[in-house]
């Protein structure tokens, strides 16, 4: 891993907020929302936890990423071309006809795992990887990101039981727990809470953290698995539109796309926080 | 075969299907059966006890089934998910799409009591939309074995093959419609007996009453071309080609809905290649499935030896008089 500091991955967290609004309103098309609110984990998970870069991709002994919540594409996107996956120009091509870069994870992307997108498959697809890993005793782990909304999924919860019954502790599933889905309050849609006494009760060792705060991403993702014998299951608390203000908790910014106004106003405010940052 | 011969009774397909299973697990640690408390309507527990860390089970619960065997499936392991078709393919039919088809790994997905191979229990055990629902999603090769011979060359196949699988299996011992030594290859089509005068082109359970009937109209001189299309899809455009230019007639037999399965398949391939035939899709109509056993709807619907047999003679009288069919 680069070794970077919690300054400097709060830089890039601001370069990639920036990024994503520029291919999204290229596209014009993206799931805004989401993706503001899950980029400081990714940045953290492929700049400081996963142990898988391009040249490791084709291991068998890589960590593996699974996003569950296949809908903050963008988000995956962005940090998989700035690891150098791929050329980040290629991202000029987002929802275009003939690309690659669809509104949902494919493995036609370098770096993507698993074709997803539809709700509540990515614990279960990550269930199986970490099997295989404690079948062929290897030591690699399995992360996924799951939304809040989509835990009303069912197969989520059979997934849990599987996982906890087979002692999967390489597994770590990580909550997008921004509160809101694509109608309103995930309390007022079907309300899933408490989410951490479910997990628990379901044999998960839970843990919260601030989804937008690099160090406690970097101690809290790293520190896995917090007991033998149990996966992991981290609720990051965030916000979504993070770090653009007018875009925060803002429900129609699920699939918002900034108009040119929006969009400098949004670029103003972002470079103005890079700003900050490099001084 | 010929025609004249008595058919001896095989065991059913499923049991070849975990005897197969077991000769492979044997010789390759990554062969992982998975099931939803299903190894005992798999025949399984000999494998389970034999290869208690090849066995994986999930409870019931068929996403996860299918969900964990692609997973597994991406990390090398050759999955074979083992669940009663018609939850299989109905319950998980998105985790097939996604997880399975769409992201392109190899899981097996096999189907067992399927058709109507329940019987009694009803229609919430049975699986008439399986072949319809599978063939609509791409990448993922049909395969519905009609005796213990396809059954265990479809298996090795599946095991061997990089592309995910749907395998299709009932519960009652089948009649061997062939040598051991007989060939077989995923997508091309076996022809069990040979005749020029009408086709029956049929699959999985429904081939051996297609044979039956054939040997009823031997005896009355008429040759029935009796076709095993154990490969739904790809499906062997040739040999339907062939057989439905050198008779007088086609018709197929299937254990499904007659909306979507091998008829339809078979159908538009006739279409598209302007063969004209009088043809007849045989099968599960659209209304309610007949309460009974499995013999019994078979019976119900023509799927016998008689059934097929009194279609095709009235398909070959009216051809002969020169009428619209």
């Amino acid at each position: 891993m680069a070794g970077y500091t919690d300054r400097e991955l709060e830089q890039k967290s601001a370069g990639m907020r920036l990024d994503l609004l520029r291919y999204i309103k290229m596209a014009g098309a993206g799931h805004t929302g989401g993706d503001l609110s899950c980029i400081d984990i990714l940045n953290v998970l492929y700049n400081d936890v996963l142990n898988v870069s391009p040249e490791t991709i084709g291991s068998g002994d890589r960590d593996r990423y699974i996003q569950s919540k296949g809908h903050s594409v963008e988000a995956l996107y962005v940090v998989l071309a700035e690891r150098g996956f791929f050329p980040e120009r290629e991202l000029e091509t987002l929802s275009r006809y003939k690309s690659h870069f669809v509104g949902h994870p494919t493995r036609k992307v370098r770096g993507v795992e698993f074709n997803t997108g539809a709700l509540g498959h990515g614990l279960a697809i990550s269930g199986g990887i970490a099997l295989a890993g404690k079948k062929d005793k290897k030591s690699y782990r399995v992360f996924t990101l799951l939304g809040d909304g989509e835990l009303a999924e069912g197969s989520n919860w059979e997934a849990a039981m599987f996982a906890s019954h087979n002692k999967l502790d390489n597994l770590v599933a990580i909550l997008d727990h921004n509160t809101l889905q694509l109608t309103d309050k995930y309390s007022s849609i079907c309300n899933p809470s408490p989410i951490d006494e479910k997990f628990s009760a379901f044999g998960w060792s839970v843990v919260n953290v601030d989804g937008h705060s690099i160090p406690e991403l970097r101690r809290v993702l790293n520190d896995v698995p917090r007991e033998t014998g149990k996966p992991t299951f981290i609720i990051a608390d965030t916000i979504k539109g993070k770090g653009v203000s007018f875009m925060e908790n803002v429900l129609k910014w699920h699939h918002g796309v900034p108009d040119d106004a929006q969009y400098q106003a949004a670029v103003k405010e972002l470079e103005e926080r890079i700003g900050e940052l490099s001084a | 075969m010929r025609l004249t011969d008595k058919l001896t009774t095989g065991r059913p397909n499923i049991e070849v299907y975990s005897e197969t299973l077991m000769e492979l697990a044997g010789r390759d640690r990554d062969i992982i059966v998975m099931t939803s408390d299903s190894r005992g309507s798999g025949k399984l527990v000999p494998f389970a006890e034999k290869f208690p860390d090849q066995l994986v089970e999930v409870g019931i619960a068929e996403q996860t089934l299918v969900g964990v065997s692609a997973g597994l499936a991406s990390c090398g392991k050759k999955v074979f998910a083992t669940s009663p078709g018609c939850f299989l393919t109905a319950r998980a039919l998105e985790q097939i799409k996604n997880d399975v088809a769409y992201s392109d790994f190899p899981v097996n997905l096999v189907g067992i009591s399927a058709g109507v191979s329940y019987g009694a229990l009803g229609s919430t055990h049975h699986s008439l939309h399986d072949i319809a629902a599978l063939r609509a999603i791409n990448n993922i090769v049909i395969v519905v074995p009609a005796d213990n011979h396809e059954t265990r060359m479809a298996v090795r196949a599946a095991a061997e093959s990089n592309s995910p699988f749907y395998l299709r299996f009932g519960k009652r011992p089948m009649p061997h419609l062939y040598g051991e030594d007989e060939p077989f290859e995923i997508g091309r089509a076996n022809v069990i007996s040979g005749g020029n005068d009408f086709a029956v082109v049929a699959c999985g359970e429904a081939v051996a009453p297609a044979t039956g009937a054939a040997q009823l109209l031997y005896n009355e001189g008429i040759n029935v071309r009796v076709i095993s299309m154990h490969t739904i899809k790809p499906l062997d455009r040739e040999t339907l080609i062939r057989a439905a230019s050198e008779c007088r007639g086609v018709i197929t037999v299937e254990e499904h809905s007659v909306y979507g399965g091998l008829g339809e398949a078979c159908a538009g391939v006739l279409m598209e290649e302007g063969i004209s035939v009088p043809f007849r899709r045989v099968g599960i109509p659209d209304e309610y499935t007949v309460t009974g056993s499995q013999q019994e709807i078979f019976n119900h619907y023509g799927i016998s030896p008689e059934g097929i047999a009194g279609l095709i003679r009235s398909l070959l009288k009216v051809s002969a008089s020169g009428g619209r069919v």
